[in-house]
């Protein structure tokens, strides 16, 4: 069993064992998902999903389109719901609190859960600068961090994601004049600049070239330290570069979930094997 | 097959020669209105008020203020309910709710203006006992909204979902996605919507005729008749004396101007912000 | 399914039922967003509300008048508001009559132009004709009159009646027979017609357009002439459009006020003369509402102005059904 051949984006070493990172090793469980289903009305796109994510630890989530995954992690943030028709049922529980309860706000959740999204969406009529901090606008009178505080979350949201050097000359200019890589980058700045603990990424990198593809891999693999991160993909490539962990999801359902190595390698199931051996998908 | 051939340049040729004629009328009315109307147009015209009927001279002054202070009421009353409506329309497309009011939106765009203007005049003049500005304004202002509607609900549309989703996903509420995001990205078109249905407003006669009334002297109170560049074209156009019918089209001329810069107006907003929008 | 393809709905609707939701007693936002749907729910109704009051309080002022003349209201041509008789058969027929000239003239006009526009006009003529086109629908209606009295009336009255009398020897007709004063129901029309082209001209150019591409290239592929191509492969598709277009234009001749009243003359009085003067609905209101003799006077030219809603609610019903039915967004 041979690992898929691999497309020619240069620098990520092929083992997908990360480096050693000193500052955290993948910590306790932060979001437990129990027995998730959702729906789009009768359509069950979801079925019967329980998965954990643990601190500091990248987890991928593949599998061909229209599997699910993407439902799942607009799951994980409430997003699911803003949808007309769709509906979840289930546990996540996150930080000891069940994201579903009835007395949960989902606004609050998403503070605490950021999402990045396929395209980049750099809010047109905000500069750079005010994009970064949006999230922060819309914090209650007594938790909005004063002016000075906000420039600070927002140069360490931009060093982060390794734009603070292009940007920070012309922050109050139009974030839309940014590159597509750029713009990418700045959303995800801008989830970060929310300092939530687990942040969602759905196919980050489908409408990048391969250069902002890499640096966001890069980014990617960096974030691991801090954060909690799924990131929902098609490219398997993509996954065993960047992930500790990696899920794969068929027809709704969740059928293997291992080390991104094994899975790669030496999946258990064989309709994991078919498919990171691209035989359908 | 020679038949088909003489045919086809015919009716081609008949084609051409409608566009020809339609553009005629156009060219003669404004050649008319520009010569006619720019001999008649002076300093005084824009300064002074109107002179007694038979004496000449005077101007116009009270009724270009009078039509910029209805307009004013007229966005009062009109534009809030408008891009309300517009929003509500794009946030609910498909219900049957949002349905039936685009549909009756339409209606009421197509009502004739006359029957504005006694409906305002049978709940406003009528119990107020007497004419007034508001009136007027408030008359305008309904015949505003369904036009404002309508562009607010298409300018909100093209926003991409995309944007909405991002905002939600940062913890906005909707209320806050739907106004600080969504409609702040559709601003220059719903500001370019709102300036077209006071273009279009500006030159209503018949809404006014029994609510603004007119008035010959300075007035800019809202509760008393005031005058107004349409009406004032109706007095002197209709009118017998020869300097009033004079400046009758010097009025018009300076109405289409007036309709013409907010018209272009509209487009620069539009151009101006639209360029660095993304999509 | 791709979830960006899914329509949003910030609301919700009865159809969602089962959803979870925050619970609403959650302060904040969740008032933020009860006040918010609100405020723009509030707006919207104010439309059919706004619809139903100008129905409701017009009729009930014109309903003594109907109740006094019975169905003679609508088919007695003696509208005497001195002694309290009120017929308003001639002003029905102006509008009818001067709406019909309109759409008579401005319809080939306008659908011949907007075929033009839409398939035969090179690209660098296409935006600066249709622009002029609908800066026709930018003229106010008094500046239409203005030019109607002043120019088109005198015209209509030395020139063009003259010619159809004398030079094409039509004067013995009884539609062309009787005195010219220049005003008249004729110029009334053709006043019309100028301003309701441009309605019919962009909706037609609308549906024209939303014909696909596809239909024109296989005719001609199949060797039809420009022409044929249009007739037989264009328009059939657009035709339920195009007819509402018209029915559009329709509906704006019938309510049209200002340039009507300005040359039509104002006479309660049916003549079968095209030049001759006469009333219409909206004219009739314009002209006598303000000096309006004694309250059944007022209810009379109430009860026509309801006669007018009424007629044009219904036309500009059809025409929005016959568009919708296109699917053209006009």
């Amino acid at each position: 069993m041979t690992m898929p051949p691999t497309t020619a984006v240069p620098a990520r070493p092929m083992t997908p064992v990360p480096a050693s990172h000193a500052a955290g090793e993948p910590g306790q469980v932060l979001l437990d998902i129990t027995g998730l289903n959702a729906y789009f009305g009768a359509a069950h796109v979801v079925r019967n999903v329980s998965l954990a994510f643990r601190e500091r630890e990248v987890t991928a989530i593949i599998g061909p389109s229209g599997c699910g995954k993407s439902t799942l992690l607009r799951c994980l943030n409430r997003m699911h719901e803003t949808v007309p028709l769709a509906r979840a049922t289930g546990r996540i529980v996150f930080a000891g609190q069940d994201l579903y309860a009835p007395e949960v706000n989902p606004i609050e959740v998403r503070r605490h859960i950021g999402m990045v999204f396929q395209r980049p969406t750099p809010f047109p009529t905000l500069s750079i600068r005010d994009n970064v901090a949006a999230g922060l606008r819309v914090l209650k009178r007594g938790q909005r961090p004063n002016r000075a505080e906000v420039d600070r979350i927002v140069e360490t949201a931009l060093r982060n994601t390794a734009l603070w050097d292009e940007v920070k000359d012309r922050l109050h200019t139009s974030a839309v004049a940014l590159s597509g890589g750029q713009q990418q980058r700045l959303c995800i700045a801008r989830a970060l600049a929310n300092s939530p603990r687990v942040l969602l990424l759905d196919e980050p990198t489908a409408s990048l070239d391969p250069l902002s593809t890499q640096k966001v891999e890069e980014l990617v693999y960096d974030l691991r330290q801090r954060f909690t991160v799924v990131i929902v993909t098609h490219n398997m490539q993509q996954a065993a570069r960047v992930s500790d962990r990696t899920a794969f999801m068929l027809d709704g359902e969740l059928v293997e979930v291992a080390p991104t190595h094994k899975l790669f390698t030496t999946p258990s199931d064989p309709r994991t094997e078919a498919y990171v051996t691209g035989r359908f998908g | 097959m020679l038949r088909r051939k003489i045919a086809n340049v015919v009716m081609l040729g008949l084609m051409w020669l409608a566009a020809g004629v339609v553009l005629l009328p156009l060219v003669l009315i404004l050649w008319r209105l520009v010569s006619q109307g720019a001999s008649a147009l002076n300093w005084d015209f824009f300064t002074k008020m109107p002179a007694p009927p038979g004496g000449t001279g005077g101007g116009m002054a009270n009724a270009i203020v009078g039509t910029l202070y209805l307009l004013a009421i007229a966005s009062v009353v009109g534009l809030p309910v408008g891009i309300g409506a517009g929003i509500f329309l794009a946030e609910h497309r498909g219900a049957r709710l949002a349905n039936a009011v685009r549909f009756l939106s339409d209606v009421l765009n197509g009502l004739p203006s006359i029957v504005v203007g006694i409906f305002a005049w049978q709940i406003l003049v009528r119990p107020m006992h007497h004419f007034s500005a508001l009136a007027g304004g408030i008359a305008l202002g309904s015949m505003m909204i369904p036009l404002t509607a309508r562009t607010t609900e298409e300018m909100i549309r093209t926003v991409p979902n995309s944007l909405r989703e991002a905002a939600l996903a940062l913890g906005y509420p909707n209320w806050r996605t739907s106004l600080s995001i969504v409609a702040r990205t559709a601003l220059p078109g719903i500001v370019t919507g709102a300036l077209v249905a006071l273009a279009r407003v500006a030159g209503e006669t018949a809404p006014l005729l029994f609510t603004a009334l007119g008035n010959n002297f300075w007035s800019v109170q809202a509760t008393q008749p005031i005058d107004a560049l349409p009406l004032r074209l109706y007095l002197y156009a209709t009118s017998p004396y020869d300097d009033w019918n004079r400046q009758a089209w010097a009025g018009a001329l300076v109405l289409i101007g007036l309709v013409l810069v907010i018209s272009l107006l509209a487009r620069h907003v539009t151009r101006a912000k639209f360029g660095k929008a993304v999509d | 399914m791709n979830v960006e393809d899914l329509p949003l709905e910030a609301s919700e609707g009865p159809e969602d039922v089962t959803t979870p939701r925050a619970a609403p007693h959650m302060a904040g936002a969740a008032v933020g967003d009860r006040v918010y749907r609100w405020l723009t729910t509030i707006a919207a109704l104010v439309i059919p509300a706004l619809l139903a009051y100008v129905g409701i309080e017009i009729f009930v002022a014109g309903w003594p008048a109907f109740q006094r003349a019975g169905f003679s209201f609508f088919t007695s041509s003696r509208w005497d508001p001195v002694a309290s008789v009120f017929g308003a058969a001639p002003a029905i027929y102006g509008t009818l009559v001067s709406s019909a000239i309109a759409l008579v003239i401005a319809t080939p006009l306008a659908v011949g132009t907007a075929i033009f526009l839409s398939e035969l006009a090179p690209r660098w003529l296409r935006q600066p004709v249709s622009f002029l086109v609908d800066l026709l629908a930018a003229i106010p209606s008094v500046v239409y009159g203005l030019w109607g009295i002043f120019v088109l009336a005198p015209m209509m009255r030395g020139t063009i009646a003259p010619f159809v009398k004398h030079t094409l020897h039509l004067g013995g007709l009884p539609i062309f027979s009787g005195p010219v004063y220049g005003p008249g129901m004729l110029t009334a029309g053709i006043i019309l017609s100028i301003m309701i082209l441009p309605y019919i001209s962009a909706v037609t150019r609308e549906v024209l357009l939303a014909v696909p591409r596809s239909q024109r290239e296989a005719a001609l592929a199949l060797g039809a002439t420009r022409w044929e191509v249009i007739r037989d492969a264009v328009i059939p598709g657009a035709r339920s459009g195009i007819v509402g277009g018209i029915v559009l234009g329709l509906g704006r001749a019938l309510g049209e006020t200002m340039a009507v009243t300005m040359v039509i003359g104002n006479t309660p009085k049916i003549s079968t003369s095209l030049f001759a003067t006469g009333y219409t609905m909206a004219s009739i209101i314009a002209n006598e509402f303000s000096e309006a003799v004694s309250n059944a006077h007022l209810s009379a030219l109430m009860a026509v102005g309801a006669s007018l809603l009424a007629i044009t609610f219904l036309v500009n019903v059809i025409a929005r059904w016959l568009i919708a039915r296109v699917g053209a967004r006009v």
